[in-house]
C-alpha cells in the first residue's frame, strides 16, 4: 500500500471514531450538567426567584423536556452548527467562542514555539555534555517545571516581575485599543499593520503567560529530546560515522538530531494538547481573554450550555490534533513511507 | 617485512564494569604491512573487537581506558597526537572501517547518496587537507562534487550494485544485507586508504553470501594495494581470503603466521586447539577443555595456562615473549609445539 | 510462576537498586517528610489551634520568631496551617490515585484479554474521558457536586482513572503476545489463573511507576480546583485555595503566597523523582517509551 493510501486509511479510521467519541464525551458533560446538580435551572434562576418564574424559565430553556429528547435536540442542533445560547452573556456559544478562539491560540502558539526553539537544542547538549554542569542544572531545572503548580508559577513571576520590578503589566492582553483586526493575533496583526507600539505592548502583556505557560512543555521536551539524543548516540550509525572520522558537528546536529526528532516531532504534537489544557488555568491567573477563562467561568457560573459547547469545542480540537500527530509521524518517518 | 603500515606495540586497555576493571587488552602486539591482509582470529571476548576499536580510535570513552602502549601508523603514535588532526586526516582517509552489522550502521532516515556524498565531502581524495579543524562553513565546490559523485558510481559498478544512480536515491532498508555491505566496502574504499578495518564483515550475513562478499572484499583490496585488518571468530573466513593471520587468547596475542604455515604447522597449543576443534566431515567436535578465564582476575603470566596441557611454572609467572620458529611466524610460548597438527589427541 | 519468596527477593533487589539513586532517594525524603508533616502535624506546628481560630490584629505579619512563615489575613500562622494542609493533601492524592487505580486496572484487563466489541468500548470509553484535558473535566465535576474534600477526590479520580486501564491494557496485550502465556493458555489454564499467575506480576511494575507519578499529577490538579474554589471550603487549610486566597494581598504579603507553593512544589518533586527513580529501576524500557501523553 502506498503511502497516501496509508494515510487515507488512517484518517478515514479517525474520522469513523470521531464522532463516537465526540458523542460519548457530549454524554458524559451532558449526564453531570442535568442529571447530577439538584435542579440546575433553580440554580441559574438564583435565589430569590419565586416557583413560578423557575418554571417559567425551565419551560422557556427547554429543560421540564424527557432527558433523551433535550440530548437528541442538542446533538440535531449541534450538527447544524448551533450550540446554543450562553445563559450568562445571552449570545450564541459559537459566537463567543470565535471571539475568544485567537486569544488562546496566540497564547498557546507562543508558548509552543518558545519550548520548542529553547527545549530542543538544551536538549541535544544536555545530551552531548552529559553529566557536565548544564546537565546536572538542566535535569533539575525540568524536573522542578513539572512539579511547579502553574497557577503559582504564573502569580510568582507576577510578584516578581509586574509587582516588584514593573517590567511588564499584570494582566490582560492589551491595554488600549487593538490593532485593526486581520489575523486575530495581536502580535501579527500589529506587525502586518505596522502599529509597532501595540506590537510592543501585547509583546508584554504575552511575556508572562506564555512564560508560565511554556514552563512545562519546556521541561518535557528538554527531557525526551536528550533522552532520544542519547538512545540515538548508542547507534551504530553514529559508531561507523565516528570511526570513519566524520566531523562531530555533522554527526551531532544533522545525523543524531534527525533521528531524535522523530520521536521529537509526535510530542511536539502531543505538547500542543497539553498547553491547551494548561491554558485553562493559566488565562485564569492572567485574565486572558480566551477560551479558557470562558470555559472557568461558565462552569463556575453553571452556564451549563456553554460548558457543553467548550467541550465540544475541546474534544474536537484534541482528535484533530491526535490525528494530525499521527500523520506527521507518518511522513516524517521515512520507514513508513515506503512500504 | 618492509616497513610496517601500521605497528601496536604493547597495547593495554581496561574496561570498567560492574564486576571491577577488566584487562581487556594485555600489551598487545601487532604489525600490518602494506597490501597485506591480515585475520585476527580468537573466541568471543578475546579482544579483537577491542584491539580493532582501539586502532580506530572509537573505544567508549566512559568506560573504556588505554592504559598504556602505541598504535603507530606511517609512524606516527596515533594515541599521543593531536585528537582533531587524527579525526581529520587519518579516520576516514588513511584508514577506513567495515562495521559488523550492516542493518543498522546506515542513518535510517536518510537517502544512501547523503550518507556517501557526506563521506566524500570530508573525506574524498581529491579534498584538500583543509587547514586546521573542520568548520561547518566548509563549501563543497562544485567541481569536486562531480568527480566525487563519478567516482562513487564507478565504486558501486565495482562492488557490483546493480544500476547505481537509482541506488543512490534508495533508503538504507531497501537494500539487503549482502547489498549493504558491499556499500559498505565501497564506503571503505572510496577515500582510498591505506588500510581497512574490517570487524566481523560478515559475521551478521546469510551463510551462502558471506564467501561472495569476502572474495569481493579480497580481490577490491589486492587490485588496489590496500591493507586488511580483518577480525574474525571463523578459521575458514580467515583462510579463504588472509595472507596471514594472528590468533589472540584472552587479550594477549599467542601465534603470527602466513596462512599457509599457520594451518599446516600451528606451533602454539591454543592454536592447534582451536584448528582440532573445527568440525570435520565426519561431524566430530573436539572442544577445548576449560573456560575462557575472566578478565577482571585474569590468570597471570600466559592466561591459556589453566587449560594448557604443556603449561609450566614459567608459564604461570610471565608472559612469555614472541619467538620466531620461521620466516614471519611467531610465537608467543614456552612450549611451542613441533609436530604437525592432528598429531594430538 | 513467582513464588512469595520470589517475589520478596525481587522486592529486596528493587530496593537496593533504588538506593544507589541519589535523586530517588532525595525524592523518598521528601515524600517521607510530607508525612511526618502530616501525622506529626499537631506536634510539630507553633499554633496548632491556628486552623480554626482567627486573631484579626495579627493578620498579615512577616515572618518573625513567633509565626516562621508569617500570617495570612485571619491572623493564622502560616506555617501551622500548612502543616495540616500536607494532611489533606496526602489524603486526597491517596484516595483518588488509590481509586483510579481500583477502577482502572481491572478494566484494563479485561479489555486487554478480551479481543471483541467488549474490549473496543472499554478503551473507547477511556479514550472519552481522555479527549477532554483531565483539569477541565475535573472542574466540571467538581463544580457541578459542589466544593468539598469528597467530591475533589471523585472528580480526580473520575478523570484519572483511564491512565491505570490504559497501563493494564497495553501490558495484557503484550504479555498475551508472549509465547509462554500461548502455550499454558492452550495446556487448558482457565483465565483467571492465567491472570494471576502470569499478568499481574508483570505488570506490577509499569502500575507502580504510574501511581507514583499519578500522585504528583493528581496533587497538582487538586491544588488548581482548590485554587478555583472547587475545593474544600474555608476554614480547611488546603494549599491551592490558601494561593488562591493571598493573591489580593500581593505584592506586600508575599509569604502568604510563596510558602503554600512551594510546599506543593516540594511534594509533586518527591513524588516525580521517586517515580522516575523506580521506573529506572523496576523498567528502563519504559524510560524510552514513555510519551509526552503521561504527563
Amino acid at each position: 500500500m502506498g503511502l497516501a493510501m496509508r494515510l487515507l486509511a488512517l484518517a478515514l479510521h479517525r474520522l469513523a471514531w470521531f464522532v463516537p467519541t465526540l458523542l460519548g464525551l457530549l454524554l458524559v458533560t451532558f449526564v453531570i450538567s442535568r442529571v447530577i446538580p439538584a435542579d440546575p435551572v433553580a440554580l441559574v434562576a438564583g435565589e430569590t426567584a419565586t416557583p413560578a418564574q423557575v418554571e417559567a424559565l425551565r419551560r422557556q430553556l427547554g429543560f421540564d423536556r424527557p432527558l433523551p429528547v433535550q440530548f437528541a435536540d442538542y446533538v440535531a442542533r449541534l450538527a447544524r452548527g448551533d450550540m446554543g445560547t450562553s445563559i450568562f452573556t445571552r449570545r450564541p456559544i459559537a459566537e463567543d467562542l470565535a471571539h475568544r478562539l485567537p486569544a488562546t491560540i496566540e497564547l498557546t502558539l507562543a508558548a509552543m514555539v518558545v519550548s520548542v526553539l529553547v527545549g530542543i537544542p538544551l536538549g541535544v547538549l544536555s545530551a552531548l555534555w552529559r553529566n557536565s554542569l548544564l546537565d546536572h542544572a538542566l535535569r533539575v531545572a525540568t524536573v522542578s517545571g513539572l512539579a511547579i503548580a502553574s497557577f503559582w508559577l504564573g502569580i510568582m513571576l507576577q510578584l516578581l516581575f509586574a509587582m516588584r520590578l514593573g517590567w511588564t503589566p499584570l494582566n490582560g492582553r492589551l491595554q488600549g485599543f487593538p490593532p485593526r483586526s486581520i489575523t486575530g493575533f495581536y502580535l501579527l496583526d500589529a506587525v502586518l499593520t505596522g502599529d509597532w507600539p501595540t506590537f510592543g505592548g501585547a509583546l508584554l502583556h504575552l511575556a508572562l503567560p506564555a512564560a508560565t505557560l511554556a514552563f512545562p512543555a519546556l521541561a518535557t521536551l528538554v527531557r525526551f529530546t536528550r533522552a532520544g539524543v542519547l538512545d540515538v548516540m548508542q547507534s551504530n550509525f553514529v559508531l561507523y560515522e565516528r570511526a570513519m572520522g566524520l566531523p562531530r558537528f555533522v554527526i551531532v546536529w544533522k545525523y543524531i538530531l534527525r533521528s531524535a526528532l522523530t520521536s521529537t516531532v509526535t510530542q511536539v504534537g502531543l505538547l500542543f494538547g497539553i498547553l491547551l489544557a494548561g491554558a485553562v488555568v493559566t488565562e485564569a491567573v492572567f485574565d486572558w481573554p480566551g477560551i479558557g477563562t470562558y470555559a472557568v467561568n461558565s462552569i463556575l457560573r453553571s452556564d451549563y450550555n456553554a460548558v457543553m459547547g467548550f467541550t465540544v469545542w475541546a474534544g474536537a480540537i484534541f482528535i484533530v490534533v491526535n490525528l494530525l500527530v499521527d500523520v506527521t509521524h507518518t511522513l516524517v518517518d521515512p520507514r513508513e513511507r515506503v512500504s | 617485512m618492509s616497513e610496517p603500515l601500521l605497528s601496536v606495540r604493547g597495547l593495554h586497555v581496561d574496561f570498567v564494569t560492574d564486576r571491577g576493571v577488566a584487562l581487556v587488552l594485555d600489551g598487545v602486539n601487532l604489525d600490518i604491512g602494506p597490501g597485506e591482509v591480515v585475520g585476527l582470529v580468537g573466541e568471543s571476548g578475546c579482544g579483537k573487537t577491542t584491539l580493532a576499536r582501539a586502532i580506530l580510535g572509537i573505544l567508549p570513552p566512559g568506560a573504556a581506558r588505554i592504559r598504556g602502549g602505541e598504535v603507530r601508523y606511517r609512524g606516527q603514535d596515533l594515541l599521543r597526537a593531536d585528537p582533531i588532526a587524527v579525526n581529520d586526516r587519518v579516520r576516514g582517509r588513511g584508514i577506513t572501517f567495515i562495521p559488523q552489522d550492516p542493518f543498522t550502521s546506515f542513518s535510517p532516515v536518510f537517502p544512501v547518496q547523503t550518507q556517501i556524498m557526506d563521506l566524500m565531502k570530508w573525506k574524498s581524495p581529491r579534498a584538500g587537507n583543509g587547514d586546521g579543524a573542520p568548520s561547518p562553513f566548509r563549501r563543497y565546490p562544485r567541481e569536486r562534487y562531480r568527480a566525487d559523485r563519478e567516482a562513487v558510481l564507478d565504486t558501486l559498478r565495482a562492488v557490483q550494485i546493480p544500476e547505481p544512480a537509482r541506488a543512490l536515491r534508495r533508503l538504507p532498508h531497501e537494500f539487503s544485507g549482502g547489498q549493504r555491505q558491499r556499500l559498505m566496502i565501497a564506503m571503505a574504499l572510496l577515500p582510498r586508504p591505506d588500510l581497512i578495518i574490517a570487524d566481523e564483515p560478515t559475521t551478521a550475513l546469510d551463510v551462502t553470501i558471506q564467501a561472495q562478499i569476502l572474495r569481493l572484499l579480497r580481490t577490491l583490496v589486492k587490485e588496489r594495494g590496500v591493507s586488511v585488518l580483518f577480525t574474525t571468530h571463523d578459521l575458514g573466513t580467515a583462510h579463504e581470503i588472509c595472507d596471514r593471520i594472528v590468533v589472540m587468547y584472552a587479550g594477549q596475542e599467542v601465534e603470527a603466521a602466513p596462512t599457509a604455515a599457520f594451518f599446516s604447522h600451528p606451533a602454539h597449543p591454543y592454536t592447534r586447539r582451536l584448528l582440532a576443534s573445527v568440525p570435520t566431515p565426519d561431524g566430530e567436535i573436539r572442544d577445548i577443555p576449560g573456560e575462557v578465564p575472566s578478565l577482571v582476575e585474569p590468570p597471570a603470566g600466559c592466561r591459556f595456562h589453566p587449560r594448557c596441557d604443556y603449561a609450566s611454572a614459567e608459564c604461570r609467572s610471565a608472559r612469555p615473549a614472541p619467538r620466531m620458529r620461521a620466516a614471519a611466524h611467531a610465537v608467543s610460548c614456552y612450549h611451542p609445539v613441533d609436530a604437525p597438527p592432528g598429531s594430538d589427541a | 510462576m513467582s513464588s512469595s519468596k520470589g517475589a520478596s527477593t525481587a522486592v529486596w533487589f528493587v530496593l537496593r537498586r533504588l538506593t544507589r539513586d541519589r535523586s530517588a532517594l532525595l525524592g523518598f525524603a521528601l515524600i517521607v517528610a510530607l508525612l511526618l508533616a502530616a501525622l506529626l502535624a499537631p506536634v510539630l506546628s507553633t499554633h496548632p489551634d491556628d486552623v480554626f481560630e482567627l486573631h484579626p490584629s495579627e493578620r498579615l505579619r512577616a515572618p518573625s520568631r513567633a509565626h516562621w512563615l508569617g500570617t495570612d489575613r485571619m491572623g493564622a500562622d502560616v506555617y501551622s496551617r500548612l502543616l495540616f494542609g500536607a494532611r489533606i493533601t496526602i489524603l486526597i492524592g491517596v484516595i483518588a490515585v488509590g481509586a483510579s487505580l481500583i477502577v482502572g486496572v481491572p478494566v484494563g484487563l479485561v479489555a486487554g484479554y478480551y479481543h471483541g466489541w467488549v474490549s473496543d468500548l472499554l478503551m473507547r470509553v477511556s479514550d472519552v474521558f481522555l479527549a477532554v484535558p483531565q483539569v477541565v473535566l475535573a472542574i466540571a465535576i467538581a463544580q457541578t457536586l459542589g466544593p468539598s474534600l469528597p467530591n475533589v477526590i471523585l472528580a480526580l479520580s473520575a478523570t484519572y482513572w483511564p491512565w491505570f486501564a490504559r497501563v493494564a491494557y497495553a501490558e495484557t496485550r503484550s504479555i498475551q503476545k508472549e509465547v509462554f502465556v500461548e502455550s499454558t493458555a492452550a495446556l487448558g489454564a482457565s483465565p483467571w489463573r492465567l491472570t494471576a499467575l502470569h499478568v499481574l506480576p508483570n505488570i506490577a511494575s509499569p502500575i507502580i511507576v504510574r501511581a507514583s507519578i499519578g500522585m504528583g499529577f493528581t496533587i497538582l490538579t487538586a491544588a488548581a480546583l482548590g485554587f478555583l474554589g472547587l475545593g474544600p471550603p474555608p476554614p480547611t487549610p488546603e494549599w491551592g485555595r490558601t494561593i488562591a486566597e493571598s493573591r489580593e494581598f500581593l505584592p506586600d504579603a508575599w509569604w502568604y503566597a510563596t510558602a503554600p507553593g512551594l510546599a506543593i512544589f516540594l511534594t509533586v518533586m518527591g513524588f516525580n523523582l521517586l517515580g522516575d527513580g523506580l521506573r529506572d529501576v523496576l523498567d528502563p524500557r519504559l524510560r524510552r517509551t514513555h510519551t509526552a501523553r503521561d504527563e
